[in-house]
């Protein structure tokens, strides 16, 4: 079967810093894949080539099998994939439901273009409707994101990144601000994902909640893939040492 | 799903505090509002002459411009910008109209004169790789102002069409028509912030820059739009001015940005960007007429105009920093709140 997300010799520079240096990646189709890696590995600069955010100077971009290359963050969007980067970026000025749909504003009428009117009630409908799906608690969609806790915000930038993907979540750190209760109700919406048929990229750096729920964990390191496992706590140390390089990559250690 | 019974945080009950906390905030969102009232109800209160219906109106004239200018710095501060050269186009535009021809040609060249400044701005800081707002349009006010005297050879000029002198200084039932003009255009950008998808955008660009280009949201034009909105509205107190006046003089306008930025803050947009409302730069600009008028009925030198609108942009920036306090105090205890 075609996998839905394959990346192939990514290079990336910045300046005289090389932050993909031949990194591979696939996913599958409704697939929970992990992405390990020390700091500086090399993973947000991975993950911001498939969302759209970076290019790539060299390498291939593959997404059921065609080749792509994503200019901006809306062409990845457009092609199903969507994503939370680490700094959740959330509008602080803008209430709940406008942080949700911002850039997928539902509006009237249509000839009117960007400057149409905005449909609140439809788009705090829908908001309602997209809480039940994905079976995640009411949050007042009119009050303002810079008045609430760290948990909620990070609960509307976790939202918005599944909501709208139809082909793969890319979850940058989604439980890093979290405490132990809603990390693991992150956790569960992640599992949740793949009975959609969406497929999850997942960085994280907790090794615990990385088993909980991927399918797959790849290691990268200085900028390339150095190898894979199954995410289980008896390959719990072969992939600490994947991360930090303190043994060459074993090739047996995919499982 | 059983998953679903426990599952991302839900909001709680306020507690007592924060329900003030809440209140205080709601307050200062109708600050310039209540301060304007109140404002209007001293000034009658020590001046007859106050509330007369021609003073009112002469007080609608002069609120005019500035008012119509803080529409458009309004929409630039909101993206964390500014625009200093509007004075500068006021005096510009007026030389260009001199002289341009018919009524139409000539609030066409008004408005396209100010349009075309404000693309300028927009195109050199958005490609220009000059990401700096205040030198941008530093440099602007400079080479704008520059051409008005240049053009004119400093000469103030007559002989605007009529149309121009309604513009400026006609009134339809007793009230001015800057005065529906700019209440016109308040409603115009008001529906364009609050209801429009663009509106929604310039909010967006102005919360987060970032976040907003990686939302897909096509931020360069969104810059572009409201600093040539803002030479627009430029072009159209040029207008307002030279149909007072009737004549295009090439000082027109100066310092005019300075009380368009005064009444924009005090009106409570933050210039951190992402905040400021239409109704509340209007009671800005308002405010600042209203001190100014109130002075000169009460006999008070206009030296002290000048210490009283400085002091009260002070007051609002402290009124700002109060509502940062206010929402970091809430956002602390809905965390508690969260964590219990």
């Amino acid at each position: 079967m075609t996998p839905l997300l394959e990346v192939r010799g990514a290079v990336k520079s910045y300046g005289a810093v090389t932050a993909l240096d031949g990194a591979d990646l696939t996913v599958a189709q409704g697939e929970v894949v992990a992405l390990l890696g020390d700091n500086g590995a090399g993973k947000s600069t991975l993950i911001k080539a498939i969302s759209g955010v970076h290019t790539l100077d060299a390498g291939e971009l593959r997404v059921e099998g065609a080749a792509v290359t994503f200019a901006s963050p809306r062409e990845a969007q457009d092609a199903g994939i969507d994503t939370l980067h680490q700094d959740l970026g959330l509008f602080d000025n803008l209430s709940a439901v406008a942080n949700f749909r911002i850039g997928r504003e539902l509006r009237r009428p249509r000839f009117l273009g960007r400057l149409a009117f905005l449909r609140e009630r439809a788009m705090e409908d829908d908001w309602r409707t997209q809480l039940e799906r994905l079976a995640v608690h009411r949050v007042d969609p009119r009050q303002e994101v810079g008045l609430m806790s760290g948990g909620q915000r990070q609960a509307i930038a976790v939202l918005r990144a599944v909501a709208f993907a139809d082909r793969l979540v890319i979850l940058d750190e989604p439980t890093a601000a979290l405490g132990l209760r809603e990390a693991g109700q992150v956790l569960d919406l992640v599992r949740r994902l793949p009975e959609q048929g969406v497929a999850v990229l997942l960085i994280s750096h907790n090794l615990q909640h990385v088993a909980e729920v991927a399918d797959r964990a790849v290691v990268l390191r200085q900028g390339r893939t150095v190898g894979e496992a199954a995410p289980t706590s008896a390959n719990h140390e072969a992939l600490v040492s994947m991360i930090v390089g303190a043994v060459p990559p074993p090739a047996a250690a995919s499982t | 799903m059983t998953a679903s019974t426990d599952s991302l945080p839900a909001p709680r009950t306020p507690a007592p505090a924060d329900r003030a906390a809440a209140f205080g905030l709601r307050v200062l969102q109708a600050g310039p509002v209540l301060i304007l009232g109140l404002l209007c109800v001293v000034m009658a209160l020590s001046s007859p002459y106050f509330a007369t219906e021609r003073n009112l109106a002469n007080l609608g004239f002069q609120a005019s411009f500035v008012a119509v200018l803080a529409l458009g710095q309004l929409l630039v501060i909101i993206t964390r910008g500014i625009d200093l050269s509007v004075g500068s186009v006021v005096g510009l535009a007026g030389v260009l109209a001199i002289g341009a021809g018919g009524s139409f040609v000539t609030v066409l060249a008004f408005a396209a004169t100010g349009l075309a400044v404000g693309l300028a701005n927009g195109t050199v800081l958005v490609w220009g790789r000059v990401m700096n707002p205040f030198i941008v349009t530093l440099g602007m006010l400079g080479i704008v102002r520059g051409l008005a005297l240049v053009i004119s050879d400093g000469q103030t000029e007559t002989g605007l069409p009529p149309v121009i002198g309604t513009l400026g200084s006609g009134t339809v039932a007793g009230i001015p028509v800057p005065v529906l003009l700019v209440s016109g255009l308040a409603i115009a950008i008001g529906l364009l912030l609050g209801r429009t998808q663009w509106g929604r955008w310039i909010y967006a660009v102005g919360g987060n820059p970032d976040a907003a280009r990686r939302a897909g949201i096509p931020a360069d034009h969104v810059l572009l739009s409201v600093y040539a909105l803002c030479g627009l509205m430029a072009g159209i107190a040029a207008i307002l001015v030279a149909g007072r006046t009737d004549s295009g003089a090439p000082q027109a306008g100066q310092l005019l940005e300075l009380d368009a930025i005064t009444a924009v803050i005090i009106g409570g947009a933050s210039f951190l960007g992402g905040r400021g409302r239409v109704t509340n730069v209007i009671a800005g600009a308002l405010i600042i007429g209203v001190i100014r008028n109130g002075l000169d009925l009460l006999d008070v030198s206009p030296f002290w105009q000048l210490i009283a609108v400085g002091s009260l942009v002070i007051v609002s920036l402290e009124l700002d920093v109060m509502r940062g306090r206010l929402e970091t105090r809430l956002r602390a205890s809905q965390t508690r709140a969260a964590a219990t």
